[in-house]
């Protein structure tokens, strides 16, 4: 309690961004500031620009698919690792959910929320090829297998005020699916997303495979969703009137456009996965 | 020293003194639908017409029964020269196809008809017997007046991988074929797979075989499209490779005009239509004949004749 | 025997028989029609001021009839019968129900197969081997398959109760006028949606004539609906708020444009685009199969194939003698009357088209490439395109990278593995790939690698209702065929909800 003398003084942390494993300032310089319900200033928050947005993808493409060329079993093992961190961080979450205003039994919900959510995923990893893929009985001699692949890059908007379960609750069955993740969160929800990144930074989750840019979606997500190298775009989060914008920058590239509200369904995980189908000849 | 070797390639054949010869893969389901595809080409009017005589003068009329007789076999041999008693411009078919024991009652026959008289041997069906007695069957067969012979390759041997032995076999048999063609009959329902088809239809040519065969006839599974695609395809391959041009003959189960039309859409599409011609191409059947002759009377006469017109054996 | 054989009777023969004189399916199987009006409701109708335009055989330029324009008013009309179909009868019959129907239906396809084939050929230039053995046979196995899902929805998607979307739009291209519409309506119609379908404008009369087998069946007026048109009825279809769902198939182009209309209107989409397909041969594949593969891959109907495998990646060892094996083979080709049996290439579905295809090539050929070409002499009259083998490429040729939708091979070659997989993958489509080799890991590893929604090992081109059909990257998305297709047209929400 003592700085060696007299009573110590609390180190604030430095809430950045999450890029490619590390944790970078925006290159831009700028943060914003996140308050207390009464005003009273928490933290300058790096505001992502479209530079970091674009690093972040470079990040994501680069580590996409060594990250796809794991097991499933163990990338559900990783993910149930970010549930057990995430279980040791959950009083800091609450903590920081809480300062912003959230009531203290809804941010403690939250996080355990997100916790049981990152363990719903871990389990789904080595399931998906059953649950999406199929044997396809051709008539033909023929093996026909359809199974499903990741769609590739991800660019995740998160809701400003979803907490830790809103951006986990995209980030996760995305990731689960083979997936690199880019996600975009602001708001209330921005310093809690900050701190999500040390959490998956512990988890031996690859350097790249999960990005979190905190700042303004609105200036953000037109920059993702015209990016052509980004594979999908998910909008549960993107502001209402951003949608059809949003969309019409998607048809650019094709991307895939995804609102799954993070409902943890075969749905969801279909909505991240692309579905390939191998023909070969059962003939001698 | 003949072994079976594997480049980046494939298969490849090393028959030694610095010779070789690619096997290659065969992709079984790719080759029967490809082989499918050829025989169901639609032959009309003048093509047909062209095609059906052109299969009668490709046909080894054969007999290999145990109940062959001379009678019978004389009986073939006026049906070869003479197909439709009715219709003198049905040309005569290439060659009949007997047992040894009765090639001189057949050379009799044809002689002096420019219609080959063939004969099975070596231990034929099977080959399953001691090379020096093939080898004598052989000679006396063509003693007897045959010109062609038909043998079997060594289908045991083959699937034991003593490719040596076979190919010194067929090598011997065609030496003592003398001036007689030597014909060798792979009995591809034996072998298995469309691989081990190619397999031996290499070994059978690289060891002087001047014409490479189906089937003896006495299986279930006789010839099919695609292995005589898979036959054809070794034939050209290996006339590339070494300029020499094998002839192909199919035999067994082959019995209506339109399997015959197949097959001839198949050589001419797959080996040109050089090939296409009783010097390079054979079909060994019986029943075959008189289907055509029912086909070519229906043409001429605008109606289907009866079947019991023809004349049998 | 081994000598060249003396010109004889038996060559003259030979040369006659292979000749293959035409071998001609009869037309007059088929009565077309001089005028085609639209189907809205039940009812055949001309369209709103009576506009319309004409459909021509590819393979002569001759007029064939008259179909009706369909104006954005005729396309309302049509979406309101759809949805009063599926208000009034389609959406709650009984799955049982809709699922005899639509056995019904194919079952009449069937029985009505070699007209089908013959109009398809006519109308849109396809050899009549293809129509017939492919097209006709493979749109009633789509109508089988997706009937019997009609009463088995509730196991379309694990833990997840489903129910249709509503009033769906489909708009289908012209290369598989029948198979599209067929691949289209079977699914929806299984899972109780209306459709309001639109035909190509080049090719409307099979689409036409199964509005009548619709009909014949006992399907309710205004379950499917047929609005005939050319780019302006698409749109007005496309961007119709009466819709719950859009489904195209198409160019890259127009897809883009129709993602565009929908954003942001909740409307569901799907889309199946362009391609160009690489076919990757590797030094062991089996190669005469590999030929057949190719020369299927690329030549079948001509190359109007979204899927086709448009770029063949072949490995250093084996290029030559595979490149002069397809040249050899490619001599055998008989472009031509579509209705002849034999045709292997018929005709190019429009003179646009065909202008389209002799500028790919001729650039290719100013640009220093290498072209092949069969030396039979082409028809005199309609449109029509040798198969063409485009080789000497360096990869950044226009012909390498895009799309051409015609009868043009364009080669590359690789050295090892990781090569093969990343020129395969340079490019901004991923519809098709194949891959011909005889060592099963590296079809396993390839086939993981190979950006691509359908991958061919050791094979090509082969279609069936049960295997899930699509892209990914700008070559659509959205599967159609198998469980995967059949959950574009549902609506599920989790079982415990």
């Amino acid at each position: 309690m003592s700085d060696r003398g007299g009573d110590r003084l609390a180190v604030r942390k430095t809430y950045k961004l999450f890029i490619g494993g590390a944790f970078p300032r925006s290159e831009s310089g700028r943060t914003f500031p996140v308050r207390a319900p009464d005003g009273a200033l928490l933290a300058h928050v790096a505001a992502a620009s479209r530079k970091d947005a674009r690093d972040a993808v470079r990040a994501a493409r680069g580590a996409q698919g060594a990250w796809a060329g794991r097991t499933a079993y163990n990338r559900g093992q990783i993910l149930y690792r970010i549930a057990e961190v995430l279980e040791g961080r959950a009083a800091q979450l609450a903590d920081e959910l809480a300062a912003v205003g959230v009531d203290a039994g809804a941010a403690r919900a939250d996080v355990e929320a997100a916790v049981d959510a990152a363990v719903w995923w871990a389990g789904f990893a080595d399931k998906l090829d059953q649950l999406v893929g199929a044997v396809n009985p051709v008539a033909g001699p023929f093996l026909n297998l359809s199974t499903p692949i990741p769609v590739g890059v991800c660019a995740l908007a998160c809701p400003d005020g979803g907490g830790v379960a809103g951006v986990l609750g995209l980030v996760l069955p995305a990731i689960m699916a083979g997936n690199s993740a880019v996600a975009v969160a602001g708001g209330p929800a921005a310093l809690v997303t900050s701190t999500l990144g040390e959490v998956v930074a512990t988890s031996d989750v690859p350097g790249g495979v999960v990005n979190l840019l905190t700042g303004d979606g609105g200036a953000l997500l037109p920059w993702l969703a015209d990016h052509e190298d980004v594979d999908l775009i998910e909008l549960s989060g993107a502001p209402d009137g951003m949608h059809a914008d949003l969309e019409e920058r998607a048809a650019g590239n094709l991307k895939r456009v995804a609102r799954t509200g993070g409902a943890e369904t075969v749905g969801t995980a279909a909505a991240f996965c692309e579905i390939r189908t191998v023909w070969h000849p059962a003939r001698i | 020293m003949i072994t079976l070797d594997r480049d980046g390639r494939g298969p490849v054949l090393d028959l030694g003194a610095g010779r070789s010869l690619r096997v290659a893969a065969v992709d079984g389901y790719a080759l029967e639908q490809r082989a499918a595809r050829l025989v169901a080409r639609s032959i009309k009017r003048e093509s047909k017409a062209a095609g059906l005589e052109l299969a009668v003068r490709c046909i080894d009329l054969t007999t290999l029964e145990g109940m062959d007789t001379p009678g019978k076999v004389r009986a073939l041999c006026a049906r070869a020269l003479r197909p439709d008693p009715d219709d003198p411009t049905v040309p005569p078919v290439a060659a009949v196809c007997v047992y040894p024991a009765l090639v001189a009652v057949a050379a009799e026959a044809v002689a002096g008809t420019g219609v080959h008289v063939a004969s099975v041997a070596g231990a034929f069906p099977s080959g399953q017997s001691h090379l020096d007695d093939r080898l004598d069957e052989i000679r006396q067969a063509v003693a007897d007046g045959a010109d062609e012979i038909d043998i079997v390759l060594n289908r045991g041997a083959l699937l034991a991988g003593r490719l040596q032995d076979v190919f010194d076999e067929v090598a011997a048999s065609k030496e003592a074929c003398g001036p007689a063609h030597l014909k060798t009959i792979l009995e591809t329902g034996e072998l298995g797979s469309y691989e081990m088809t190619r397999l031996a239809s290499m070994i059978a040519m690289a060891a002087g075989s001047d014409v490479i065969k189906t089937s003896t006839g006495k299986l279930p599974v006789s010839a099919t499209p695609a292995t005589a695609l898979c036959m054809a395809e070794a034939i050209r391959d290996h006339a590339d490779a070494t300029g020499r041009e094998v002839g192909l003959k199919l035999a067994g189960g082959i019995r209506t005009s339109k399997q015959a039309l197949g097959y001839l859409a198949l050589v001419s599409e797959t080996l040109g239509t050089a090939w296409l011609h009783p010097d390079r191409f054979r079909i060994g059947a019986s029943s075959l004949l008189n289907d055509i002759l029912l086909q070519l009377r229906f043409r001429r006469t605008g109606r289907y004749a009866r079947t019991t017109d023809l004349p049998v054996d | 025997m081994t000598t060249t054989p003396k010109r004889d009777a038996a060559t003259d023969l030979a040369q006659q028989f292979a000749e293959y004189v035409p071998s001609l399916e009869a037309r007059d199987i088929v009565a077309i029609r001089p005028s085609y009006g639209l189907v809205i409701d039940g009812e055949e109708r001309p369209a709103e001021g009576g506009a319309t335009f004409p459909t021509i055989e590819p393979a002569t330029g001759a007029h064939l009839a008259d179909v009706a324009e369909a104006s954005p008013a005729d396309v309302d009309a049509a979406v309101a019968a759809a949805r009063r179909a599926y208000e009034g009868t389609w959406r709650d019959m009984p799955g049982r129900r809709r699922a005899k129907l639509i056995f019904r239906l194919a079952r009449l396809l069937q029985d009505r197969t070699r007209e089908l084939a013959v109009l398809e050929s006519i109308d849109g230039g396809k050899p009549i081997r293809e129509s017939r053995d492919i097209d006709v046979p493979l749109s009633a196995a789509h109508l089988f398959y997706h009937a019997g899902w009609a009463d088995k929805l509730e196991y379309a998607v694990p833990g997840m109760t489903a129910r249709p979307l509503g009033v769906v739009g489909q708009i289908i291209p012209w290369n598989f006028p029948l198979l599209m519409a067929a691949w289209k309506i079977a699914p929806a119609l299984a899972c109780g949606n209306t459709v309001v379908l639109k035909p190509a404008e080049t090719t409307p009369l099979t689409a036409l004539l199964l509005a009548e087998l619709i009909d014949e069946a006992g399907f309710p007026p205004g379950v499917v609906n047929v609005v005939t048109g050319a780019g302006a009825t698409g749109a007005a279809l496309a961007g119709h708020p009466g819709l719950d769902k859009v489904a195209f198939t198409g160019s890259t182009g127009v897809g883009r444009s129709i993602r565009r209309q929908l954003a942001g209107t909740g409307r569901r989409l799907t889309l199946e685009l362009g391609g160009k397909g690489a076919h990757v041969v590797f030094d062991d594949a089996a190669l005469d199969q590999a030929v057949e593969g190719i020369v299927d891959g690329i030549f079948f109907n001509q190359g109007h194939v979204c899927c086709a495998g448009s770029r063949l990646l072949a490995q250093e060892g084996i290029a030559d003698e595979l490149l002069e094996r397809l040249r050899r083979r490619i001599e055998l080709l008989r472009v031509g009357e579509p209705l002849d049996k034999n045709t292997d290439v018929g005709a190019i579905n429009s003179a646009a088209q065909l202008e389209r295809i002799r500028v790919f090539v001729d650039e290719a050929a100013a640009d220093g490439c290498r072209i092949d070409q069969p030396s039979r002499p082409l028809p005199e009259r309609g449109f029509f395109f040798p198969p063409t083998i485009v080789s000497g490429l360096g990869g950044a040729e226009r012909i390498a990278r895009e799309e051409v939708f015609g009868p043009v091979l364009a080669v590359q070659t690789f050295r090892t593995e990781a090569e093969a997989v990343a020129k395969a993958n340079a490019t901004r489509y991923g519809l098709s790939a194949g891959v011909w080799t005889e060592k099963g890991s590296r079809i396993l590893w390839i086939s993981q690698r190979l950006q691509a929604g359908v991958v061919w090992a050791n094979t090509f081109n082969k279609f069936d209702p049960a295997s899930p059909f699509g892209g990914v990257r700008e070559s659509g998305h959205g599967r159609e065929g198998g469980r995967q297709g059949l959950q574009e047209y549902l609506h599920t929400t989790p079982v415990a909800a």
